[in-house]
């Protein structure tokens, strides 16, 4: 007892000489200082806390970081009637147990009634949260290490800087050591000792691309709207604003609004009105009344029905109500609203201007310089990371439209069932996955099974149907689409309408990160890649090998290739299963990315028929160009608005329609005697 | 049929001569208007708003629907049948039709219910504040209060009607006139129509489309200043009116098809180049016959939205329009009754079919359902269709009347 009141007396004296305060007595073990330091622990206070924390920190006491989380959060208890510090949790019998300190053990059970919670305030809390991160910075496990420093990186505060240099000094990971570097630049940036440490620590990341780098760029360039009688000197001047006619850009400059900033929507960056409310209610400057203030006096001064010398009744429209208000205004009931006059001659007699809200203009300046530098990477890295996606939509597209090239194309014959062909393929796949589950074996079985089934499927629409309409093009699509509902309806009774997975194997997971703007999944490579090979062997099969000869002689003249020895019907079946086979594999890849479902071909189908018609009927060339038109044409328009993909497909297809106008045969039209085939 | 051409063309009879011989000409166009006007009365009858009250409002508001798609059907027989342009996007006018007459009904009625709430108010609403609190009304449901500039004439059911028949016709003819002169012709013309449609739902999905993105718009069956009146009655006019509009369309596009311009447009459809080469400008034609049938649609489209009482652009996706094409081919094309007969036969048949009516089948272990099964079979059949009944149903009507002996139908 008498070494607690000891205590207390010292604290108190400590207490009121807070900026001269020793570290307290140094007990041998962290109960001991704890419990020592009891009085000051319960009623901390900012000016109090301090040596305790440092000497918490310099006896490097392992439980010392979850003590003070403990106490930032609250959890730590004491004991009424010996003052003991514990931390409490509650156990099966409804009372406490209560967890030593030191070892973590349970060492006793108490009622609720016995204890009591210690409540730090809020600075104590910033305090303890501070130098639990130096705590943890100092840490010998580099995972702790590496956590709290993500934890600065997200919170910094200008006392952090110190603990991180100490750090710096004795990292030994060459990794965390980088990182820590980086951390120290950024917080240097903000909260570094004097200017020329600020301004070099913004340099040097003028080659950078991060968002982090970023963030904490543009705190430093915030600022502030103001105004005065005249621009006053000596300030961190931002910007001018001329109420009503600049515009801010994005860059932080401003211009005059052009025609070009209003067809844009880029409004003034403050109005005439605005200006005025920054004004008004000083120097004798009148408070504008609004359309609701004026109403409800309006109602406040109704006299039998009349108000202003109007008639209730005849106050249904905006004249009428501003002429009583100023009848009322005329007569002192209301406080007048100024004019527009009075308005435009108050903004034109002051000037506003928008200052930095950190003084140093050295730092401010070189903060621009490099968020210019930077921000015009990270667009050029932008643009490449689109062409990038363009490229890989383009693959999509180009894979669900090669086998309507050939079919359509070719043979000239619309498939509308083309889409569920890419269903049918997809579904392939998910049966198979049913049945062998490593993932890279499956689907290296459902590629060659999703041909084989839409290949079959393919020859079958042909022999039963399609051969007995080659010379009615409308009906062949009429006949087809029912199939294509007939498909689709079956799929949903078989498979039902909720989306089934086609999981891709383990290696085609994430992406590849080329820096913090350009990635691109693996995904997407492999489909791009099976694009390029299908591309490849489709233009040897047409090319180089006898069915393709014998199908561009059918294609070209089949009455004359007929009494040349070739088959027809034979190539016309094998060139239809062939285009059906490859919507098929199509199927498996879309499927890997997209979910499957019975609509997944509708999905595709108007975009498959606009990428060969765009492309050009009757060679795959034409298709490849239309893929990569309407690929990089998406992004393109998505690009400028990049919440609405919807407006972006309407306005592509509106391009497609237009583009149709100039060039009816597509990009790669067939010329001479082929094309009247 | 030529008889018909030349009591047209000969114009001396007195007033009202022509269209009299013409029907005379033309039994099967009087047989069709009158099994109609015998139909609209019968229904009235049993109907619940005039009538003993068999045939229930529901079943009443389904039947004027169908006769909303027997007149689009119409107008895809017109575009399709006799001249030969399949389009796949004739859907896309009949939704703007329909879109049109909703933005009045749905702003006249909204500004009737916040006038009500405004007499509550000490002062008279502004027009301004009747506008915002009905924008309020409006497009809260999309995150606005703003009225879009398309929204201007809303508040007149003159400007709306009139926007019923201008908007699809401009959007026609603009489609048209850049699809024509660029010679876009065959399985191409039908995929562009379908990009169309495609891009106008995509379009009109979008929230801030103007017109409540996938809400679309909704309680069109309320009409406004009327809140009293049963919809059992509201029902049986509209019923009135969507066969008066059948009638005068059938009417209107037979006279068209009988007239020298229907032998020009059926030349057109055999071989254009043919066509071309004797002097006659086919875009010209080709463009006037795509408006008129688009403008016929969106009045089907303006008729059908009040009685289904809800318009979406889910509507309009392509496989709407697909469907049109699909009830004229089963009907069977080139002949008017045909498109009305495959549109009343399949759609009331899937409506049957969709609506849970027939009993399934036990097959087995496995039960056929038809709500399931419909698609499927609509599908195959449709197939079969094109591949053994070119001529549709309409075809049946020709081989029955060959056997009497009258080879012209």
């Amino acid at each position: 007892m008498l070494r607690i009141l000891l205590t207390s007396l010292l604290l108190t004296w400590l207490g009121a000489s807070a900026a001269l305060a020793q570290t307290p007595a140094s007990p041998s073990g962290f109960r001991e200082l704890l419990q020592e330091n009891f009085k000051l622990i319960q009623r901390s206070s900012v000016k109090t806390v301090g040596p305790l924390l440092s000497a918490i920190r310099d006896g490097k006491f392992e439980q010392g970081a979850e003590f003070l989380s403990k106490w930032e959060e609250k959890d730590v208890w004491y004991r009424k009637q010996d003052n003991r510090l514990f931390y409490v949790k509650p156990n099966a019998a409804k009372a406490y147990d209560l967890v030593d300190i030191e070892t973590g053990e349970v060492t006793a059970t108490a009622k609720k009634g016995d204890l009591r919670q210690i409540k730090p305030n809020s600075g104590v809390r910033a305090m303890l949260s501070a130098a639990l991160v130096e705590f943890r910075l100092a840490s010998s496990d580099p995972n702790i290490r590496r956590e709290s420093l993500e934890s600065i990186s997200r919170n910094a505060k200008p006392e952090h800087l110190k603990a991180l240099r100490e750090a710096i000094a004795v990292e030994t990971d060459a990794d965390l050591k980088t990182r820590f570097g980086m951390i120290e630049r950024l917080l240097a940036m903000q909260y570094g000792e004097n200017t020329e440490v600020r301004v070099s620590a913004i340099q040097s990341f003028k080659e950078s691309l991060g968002l982090e780098v970023r963030a904490s760029l543009n705190p430093l360039l915030s600022t502030s709207i103001q105004h005065a009688d005249k621009l006053p000197s000596g300030i961190n001047l931002a910007r001018v604003i001329v109420p009503g006619q600049t515009v801010l850009l994005d860059d932080g400059t401003t211009r005059k609004q052009t025609l070009i900033d209003r067809l844009f929507d880029r409004n003034v960056e403050m109005t005439v009105d605005e200006a005025y409310e920054r004004l008004a209610g000083k120097n004798g400057l009148k408070e504008v009344v609004s359309r609701e203030q004026r109403d409800a006096a309006l109602v406040d001064n109704l006299d039998q029905g009349r108000v202003g010398g109007f008639n209730l009744a005849d106050l249904d429209n905006e004249n009428a109500r501003n002429r009583a208000y100023r009848a009322l205004a005329d007569a002192g009931k209301v406080p007048s609203s100024p004019d527009g006059e009075e308005i435009a001659d108050a903004v034109s007699n002051h000037v506003f201007y928008a200052t930095y809200d950190e003084s140093d203009k050295s730092v401010t300046d070189a903060a621009r310089d490099t968020l210019g530098r930077i921000n015009m990477a990270v667009r050029w890295n932008t643009y490449l990371d689109l062409f990038l996606d363009a490229i890989s939509l383009a693959s999509i597209y180009f894979l669900a439209a090669i086998g309507l090239a050939i079919t359509f194309g070719v043979m000239r014959v619309i498939n509308m069932a083309h889409g569920e062909f890419i269903m049918m393929g997809a579904y392939t796949g998910y049966v198979v996955q049913q049945f062998i589950t490593n993932y890279t074996l499956s689907i290296l079985v459902a590629i060659p099974m999703a041909f084989a089934v839409t290949f079959a499927a393919g020859v079958a629409l042909e022999r039963l149907v399609i051969r007995y309409l080659y010379n009615r093009p409308l009906e062949t699509l009429l006949a087809t689409f029912g199939i294509s509902i007939a498909l689709q309806q079956l799929a949903k009774n078989i498979f039902g309408t909720q989306a089934r997975p086609l999981t891709a194997p383990d290696w085609l997971d994430g992406a590849l990160v080329i820096n913090d703007v350009v990635s691109i999944s693996w995904i997407r490579i492999a489909i791009f890649a099976l694009g390029t090979i299908f591309f490849a062997g489709l233009w040897w099969t047409l090319n180089k090998t006898r069915l393709g000869l014998e199908t561009r002689a059918v294609v070209q003249n089949p009455r004359m290739a007929a009494s040349m020895g070739i088959n027809p019907d034979r190539i016309n079946m094998l060139t239809f299963g062939l285009g059906s086979g490859i919507a098929g594999i199509a199927g498996v890849a879309i499927g890997l990315y997209a979910k499957v479902t019975s609509e997944l071909g509708s999905d595709y189908i108007v975009q498959s028929f606009m990428t060969v018609v765009i492309g050009g009927v009757g060679n795959i060339w034409g298709t490849l160009a239309g893929a990569g038109l309407i690929g990089i044409l998406q992004k393109l328009i998505e690009n400028f608005n990049p919440s609405n993909t919807l407006a972006a497909q309407t306005y592509m297809i509106i391009f497609i329609i237009i583009f149709i106008q100039f060039r009816p045969r597509g990009l790669i039209a067939l010329k001479g005697r082929a094309a009247e085939a | 049929m030529t008889a018909a051409n030349t009591s047209l063309n000969s114009g001396k009879v007195a007033l009202g001569g022509p269209l009299t011989r013409f029907l005379m000409n033309n039994p099967s166009t009087l047989l069709f208007i009158g099994l109609l006007a015998l139909f609209t009365i019968v229904t009235t009858l049993l109907g619940e708003g005039l009538g003993i009250g068999v045939v229930s409002t529901s079943m009443v508001k389904t039947l004027g629907k169908t006769l909303c798609f027997c007149l689009v059907a119409i107008a895809m027989d017109l575009v399709w049948g006799f001249c030969g342009i399949l389009s796949l996007g004739h859907f896309a006018f009949f939704g703007l039709g329909g879109y049109m007459i909703g933005m009045w009904l749905m702003y006249a009625r909204t500004e009737i219910i916040v006038l009500k709430a405004g007499k509550a108010a000490t002062m008279p609403m502004t027009p301004e504040e009747i506008r915002s609190a009905v924008g309020e009304q409006i497009f809260g449901v999309v995150g606005g209060s703003e009225f879009p500039l398309i929204w201007a004439f809303a508040d007149s059911l003159f400007m709306q009607l009139l926007f019923v028949i201008l908007v699809p016709g401009l959007l026609a003819l603009v489609f048209g006139w850049l699809a024509f002169r660029s010679r876009v012709t065959g399985v191409y013309l039908s995929i562009l129509t379908q990009a169309m449609t495609l891009a106008l739902a995509l379009y009109l999905f979008q929230n801030d489309s103007g017109l409540r993105g996938n809400n679309g718009l909704s309680g069109l069956q309320n009409l406004p200043g009327m809140e009293s009146t049963p919809q059992a009655l509201v029902s049986i006019w509209f019923l009135w009116a969507s066969a008066f509009a059948l009638g005068l369309g059938y009417l209107l596009v037979k006279l068209l098809v009988e007239s020298k311009l229907g032998n020009v447009i059926r030349a057109i459809r055999d071989d254009e180049s043919r066509v071309r080469f004797l002097g006659y400008n086919v875009e010209a034609y080709k463009l006037f016959i795509f408006v008129l049938s688009a403008v016929i649609a969106a009045i089907a489209g303006a008729l059908y939205y009040p009685q289904a009482g809800i318009i979406n652009p889910a509507e309009i996706a392509p496989i709407a329009s697909i469907y049109l094409a699909v009830w004229v081919a089963i009907g069977g094309r080139g002949r008017l009754y045909g498109a009305v007969i495959g549109a009343a036969f399949v759609s009331l048949l899937s409506s049957w079919f969709t609506g849970g009516q027939i009993p399934d089948i036990q097959l087995g272990a496995y039960r056929i359902q038809w709500v399931n099964w419909w698609l499927v079979l609509l599908g195959l059949s449709f197939v079969a269709t094109t591949l053994y009944a070119p001529q549709g149903l309409g075809g049946l009507f020709d081989h029955l009347s060959r056997k009497k002996g009258n080879p012209d139908g």
